[in-house]
C-alpha cells in the first residue's frame, strides 16, 4: 500500500478543481454541478462547498446523480440504487460531471445516458480527482483532473475520506 | 445485497430484508417516474413473458408498463386467444414459449400453486402474479409501500383487512408481509368469508364488526367482494353486505380519529365501499396503483439477473 496524496494535498487540489471550474464558468449562472453516487459526492460536496466560498450569496444548482439502473452489466451483478436529486432543469445547462476515480470510463458512459433522460445540456463536462488514464476502455477524458496515475490494472487506487472511511488519502494497494 | 430468492413465488418465502430491498428499490424506480424520461436501460437484453391465465386488468397493464420502462422486450399472452383453448397443458405451452429464449414469466393462473408447479419444471425466473386463492405478492409489496407512505413506516402498525378473506389471495400475501414487518393486522368480515381457524395459523385478529376493527386500526385495506361467487350462499344480499360490512362516510365520522383507507381494485362502488368513502380524502387508492408499477419494476429488476 502507497499514499499518493494525504489530506493537504486532497484539500489543496479541491481548491484548484474548484477554482478551475470558476475559470471555464465565471459566476456559474448556466452552469449546473452534479455529484456521481456513491462515492463521487464525498468530492463534489466539498468542490460545491469551495464554489460557494468564492461567490457568497450566489446559488449553486448542485444535483446527485444514481447511474445504477444505466449500468452495462446488470446482467452479471445487480447493485442497490441510490438516491437520484435533480430538481431543476439541465436543458441548455453546462454540466460539471464530478466523481472520484476515472477508470474504465464506464461509470461515465452511463452517466452521460442517465443525464441526458433529464434534457439535453448545452455541453458536459468532466471532473475527477484521479485519472487512471490507461486504463481506459472507451473515449472518455477529464475536463479537470486532480492527479493523473498510470497504475497497472492489478493495483487498485482508492480514495478515502474521513467521513466514511479511518483517513482522507488516496492509496495505491497491489 | 440481492434477494434470498431466485423466483417470487410468494411473500411466504420472503425474508424481511429481501422486503425492505424491494421496497427500497422500488422507491428509486418511483423516482424514475417522476422524471421527463421515465424509462432506464436495465433489462434491455431480457425478454419477459406475461403469462395470464385468469382475467386481469391493472396487474397486467402495471406489469406491462413496468417491463416496458425497463426496456425489456415484452410478450403478452392470454389463454382464449391461444392453443390452450386447443387442449395443451400449461407446462408444454411454457416450455414452447422459453424454446424461444424468454427469460422471465410473470404468471397468473386460477389455480393455487401454478407459479410453485412451474417453478419446478423450468429454468426462467418466475413472479406470481395471482394463484388461485393462494397468493398476489406484488400487490401485498405496493400495498406495503403505500402503507410506509401514508403513514411512515410499518412497524406497530395496525392494519384491518375487510372483506372476503377466504377467496382473497391479497389478503394472505398482506397477512404474510405485514406479519413479518411487525404490524398487527385484524381481519374483518361475514364469518361464512373468514376461515375458521386463520387466528390459530397466522396469529392474526378476528371480528365480525367492521366498527370494531376500524375503531382499532391505523389503516382499513377493503378487499372486493367477488361477484363471481355470487351464486354461493356466503351472504344473503350484496344490499345486506353493504348494510352491514360496507364502509360508509358515516361509518367512518362516527370514528375518534382518521385513518387511511385502502383497496386492491376492481371497486364495487356501493357494496363493500361507499363512492365518496372510495374518492374522499382518506383514501390511497389511486397512489396503491401508482406504487404498484414501480413495486413491479423492482421485482423484475432484482430477480433479472439470474443467468441460468
Amino acid at each position: 500500500m502507497k499514499t499518493i496524496l494525504n489530506e493537504t494535498q486532497i484539500s489543496l487540489t479541491i481548491k484548484r478543481l474548484a477554482h478551475q471550474i470558476l475559470e471555464n464558468h465565471l459566476d456559474l449562472t448556466n452552469t449546473v454541478i452534479i455529484g456521481l453516487q456513491p462515492r463521487g459526492l464525498y468530492l463534489s460536496d466539498k468542490i460545491v462547498e469551495e464554489l460557494k466560498r468564492s461567490l457568497p450569496g450566489k446559488i449553486v444548482n448542485y444535483g446527485i446523480l444514481d447511474i445504477t439502473f444505466y449500468r452495462d452489466d446488470v446482467r452479471r451483478e445487480i447493485k442497490v440504487p441510490n438516491k437520484t436529486d435533480i430538481n431543476f432543469s439541465i436543458e441548455n445547462k453546462k454540466v460539471v460531471l464530478i466523481d472520484d476515480v476515472l477508470y474504465t470510463g464506464r461509470t461515465i458512459r452511463a452517466a452521460l445516458d442517465a443525464l441526458l433522460d433529464f434534457g439535453r445540456p448545452a455541453k458536459v463536462e468532466l471532473c475527477v480527482l484521479i485519472d487512471r488514464r490507461f486504463s481506459r476502455q472507451l473515449p472518455i477524458q477529464p475536463d479537470y483532473t486532480g492527479k493523473v496515475i498510470d497504475a497497472l490494472i492489478s493495483q487498485k487506487v482508492k480514495v478515502l475520506w474521513k467521513e466514511k472511511d479511518a483517513a482522507t488519502e488516496v492509496i495505491i494497494t497491489e | 445485497m440481492t434477494l434470498s430468492t431466485s423466483n417470487l413465488l410468494g411473500i411466504k418465502d420472503l425474508q424481511p430484508d429481501d422486503i425492505r430491498l424491494i421496497l427500497d428499490t422500488a422507491l428509486q424506480f418511483k423516482d424514475v417516474l417522476q422524471r421527463p424520461v421515465k424509462k432506464v436501460p436495465s433489462l434491455r437484453d431480457v425478454t419477459i413473458v406475461n403469462l395470464f391465465f385468469e382475467n386481469s386488468t391493472r396487474t397486467r397493464i402495471s406489469f406491462e408498463l413496468a417491463e416496458k420502462r425497463l426496456s425489456a422486450d415484452v410478450l403478452n399472452f392470454t389463454t382464449s386467444a391461444s392453443s390452450v383453448s386447443k387442449g395443451e397443458t400449461m407446462l408444454d405451452t411454457v416450455n414452447n414459449i422459453l424454446s424461444m429464449k424468454v427469460d422471465m414469466v410473470v404468471l397468473r393462473h386460477s389455480a393455487s400453486g401454478a407459479p410453485h408447479f412451474l417453478a419446478k419444471h423450468i429454468p426462467a425466473a418466475i413472479v406470481n402474479a395471482g394463484d388461485g386463492i393462494n397468493e398476489h405478492p406484488t400487490q401485498a409489496l405496493l400495498d406495503a409501500l403505500s402503507i410506509t407512505e401514508a403513514t411512515g413506516g410499518l412497524e406497530g402498525k395496525k392494519i384491518a383487512i375487510i372483506g372476503d378473506i377466504m377467496h382473497s389471495r391479497v389478503a394472505l400475501s398482506n397477512i404474510y408481509l405485514l406479519n413479518k414487518m411487525g404490524a398487527e393486522v385484524t381481519v374483518a368480515g361475514p364469518p361464512t368469508l373468514i376461515p375458521k381457524y386463520i387466528k390459530e395459523a397466522l396469529g392474526v385478529n378476528v371480528t365480525y364488526n367492521v366498527k370494531e376493527a376500524l375503531d382499532w386500526c391505523d389503516v382499513a385495506n377493503v378487499l372486493r367482494i367477488q361477484l363471481e361467487r355470487q351464486n354461493q350462499p356466503l351472504f344473503s344480499s350484496l344490499r345486506e353486505y353493504n348494510l352491514v360490512y360496507g364502509i360508509s362516510r358515516k361509518l367512518l365520522d362516527s370514528l375518534k380519529k382518521q385513518i387511511v383507507i385502502m383497496h386492491p381494485g376492481p371497486i364495487n362502488r356501493g357494496v363493500e365501499i361507499d363512492s365518496d368513502v372510495a374518492n374522499g380524502n382518506e383514501s390511497i387508492i389511486l397512489q396503491q396503483v401508482e406504487n404498484g408499477v414501480a413495486v413491479r419494476m423492482a421485482v423484475l429488476y432484482l430477480l433479472a439477473n439470474r443467468e441460468g
